[in-house]
């Protein structure tokens, strides 16, 4: 508890790559959630004690199949009813669940438990420039309230320079379907 | 057999494997030849069962770490392969406990497996649906001269949680397929009947497989039909409508109308009322999180029973760590996930029931709700 500011977390956590589960880093984290105004995002700082892995081969691939894309890249439900993800589309369900966490960390509070549940419908918009573009819908479920909740976001990628969520915004909740 | 994966840190470790690969004749998956092992480099041994403890052994006092990459190599042989016709046909030819199964098939499962079963089993009508459905489950019961006391158990009381009926059905498989051969299950059935609810929201599962993936409560109408579904595991008559939940039925965990509101909610609590004197044991099946919870959510106030509920959750989520790994968190509803009034398992404790527990299964949210086909598997294996 710190006095007129907020509630201050210290976390010891491991990291587990998900595509390989043997491969770990550890990590040190301080979350401080601020008091009263709850539009503020959690302060976060963190150490990462080790590297994570180089994936510059997987990603350059993934960026030129797409280029080479004569239409733009759609898709639904990603995963499906049964919990499948075809193969060609397991990199843009990473990027959203990627994108997902900065919209998570936007909107969590000490009441929140967010996790990525679907990707309802992913469009890529095409770009002049070098970045790719995809407009998610993506539902997010929150533990605490048993919510499903759509949100869509503007997802901006590139191999060099890394994700960023260009625009985001909270559903209504019969906008998905 | 297992198969294990080492990354070998040193040369005196790489010289301790090659030895250890050639005195025990261990069959060397990767990389092909003992000559061919470096440091830092991945190597995959497949050790003979026997051999396993020797090893480990080896491996530690050499202070060589690793890693068991499959723990059981003759089940993922027998995955790989076609299902053979096994000589006992106790349960329905052709019935893929690896997949998640529409209501028609589940009903239709139902009948096929007390038909196929019936010196064992007897499948019973509980009540409606709102949606005026058939409820039903079935009692697996060992004929005796004693009375014998019960273990309940449900699943799919919230319609998106597809591994739990999945996993009441693989539960009664397994139960069937190895009661004669299993000598603590066939122990258990001298003692205890088991009453296994396959899905208890039969409407929301069908909304879920064909208009809403992740719908989670019944289908009732409110407002004028403008807004439906209560939410089952809240509509019970524990503290209802106190804490964590909504009265509005726009919300995820609208408790409904007044406790025991749902048709749903009355069938199961009246079956469960009359038969209360008998039921040792009341077991809820959800998903995801991976948690064993005991009463209450209501109330942080503790069980009168806590410490013995405690023990065993405890026992019983080290029997589940101890198959795959996975770990269940162990504890009161209202300690370790959120407060919530009006369940199920709350109100089978509060009518006298000593064991009541709500169990949610695999995961912890990578795939939540929308669990692979492929685990279906591993989940139900390690909870059974």
């Amino acid at each position: 508890d710190i006095d007129d500011v907020g509630h201050k977390y210290y976390l010891e956590l491991e990291l587990e790559d998900v595509l390989d589960k043997d491969s770990t880093v550890n990590c040190t984290a301080e979350v401080l959630y601020h008091l009263g105004n709850k539009n503020i995002a959690p302060d976060v700082q963190f150490t990462l004690e080790g590297e994570l892995k180089n994936t510059d081969e997987a990603d350059n691939i993934f960026y030129n199949r797409v280029k080479s894309l004569e239409k733009e890249l759609v898709a639904e439900n990603i995963p499906d009813s049964h919990g499948n993800v075809p193969p060609e589309m397991e990199p843009i369900h990473l990027l959203a669940w990627v994108a997902s966490g900065y919209v998570i960390w936007q909107n969590s509070t000490e009441n929140t438990k967010f996790q990525l549940a679907q990707i309802k419908h992913v469009k890529q918009v095409k770009r002049t420039d070098e970045y790719l573009e995809f407009d998610y819908m993506i539902l997010l479920h929150d533990m605490v309230s048993q919510e499903i909740i759509p949100w869509q976001m503007t997802v901006l990628w590139h191999p060099q320079h890394g994700v960023q969520v260009t625009q985001d915004s909270r559903q209504p909740k019969h906008a998905s379907g | 057999d297992q198969v294990f994966h080492i990354v070998p840190e040193t040369f005196q470790q790489v010289q301790h494997l090659q030895q250890l690969c050639s005195t025990l004749l261990l069959d060397l998956w990767k990389p092909q030849l003992p000559e061919d092992i470096r440091t830092g480099e991945d190597l995959h041994i497949r050790v003979p069962a026997p051999l396993v403890q020797a090893v480990k052994d080896s491996l530690d006092h050499h202070m060589i770490s690793y890693k068991v990459l499959v723990p059981d190599l003759q089940k993922l042989v027998d995955q790989s392969m076609p299902k053979e016709r096994s000589s006992h046909r106790q349960v329905p030819e052709g019935y893929i406990y690896t997949q998640y199964h529409p209501m028609e098939e589940i009903y239709q499962w139902m009948t096929q497996i007390q038909k196929n079963n019936s010196e064992l089993v007897t499948q019973h009508y509980l009540g409606k649906t709102i949606e005026n459905r058939e409820m039903y489950y079935l009692q697996i019961s060992q004929p005796s001269d004693k009375t014998k006391k019960i273990i309940w158990m449900d699943c799919g009381i919230h319609a998106r949680e597809w591994i739990s009926p999945a996993f009441c059905q693989w539960f009664v498989k397994e139960i069937l397929q190895n009661y004669k051969s299993d000598p603590k299950i066939s122990r258990f059935l001298q003692n205890l009947d088991l009453y296994v609810l396959p899905v208890l929201n039969i409407d929301g599962y069908i909304y879920s497989w064909e208009k809403d993936r992740l719908w989670r409560k019944n289908r009732s109408p409110h407002m004028n039909g403008t807004c439906y579904g209560t939410d089952l595991n809240r509509n019970f008559n524990s503290s209802w409508g106190s804490v964590g939940v909504s009265y509005n039925c726009s919300s995820e965990i609208f408790c409904g109308s007044g406790p025991e509101s749902e048709p749903e909610t009355r069938a199961v609590a009246q079956f469960i009322e009359r038969k209360k004197s008998d039921i040792l044991c009341y077991l809820t099946i959800h998903s995801y999180g991976q948690y064993i919870l005991t009463p209450y959510g209501s109330t942080t106030k503790p069980p009168s029973n806590s410490e013995e509920l405690m023990h065993v959750a405890e026992k019983a989520a080290a029997a589940l760590m101890g198959k795959y790994g996975t770990s269940y968190k162990v504890g009161s509803t209202s300690l370790i996930l959120y407060s919530n009034s009006g369940s199920s398992r709350d109100w089978a404790h509060m009518i006298g029931i000593p064991f009541s527990y709500t169990f949610e299964l695999r995961d912890n949210g990578t795939h939540g709700f929308v669990l692979p086909v492929d685990q279906i598997q591993p989940t139900c294996e390690e909870t059974m």
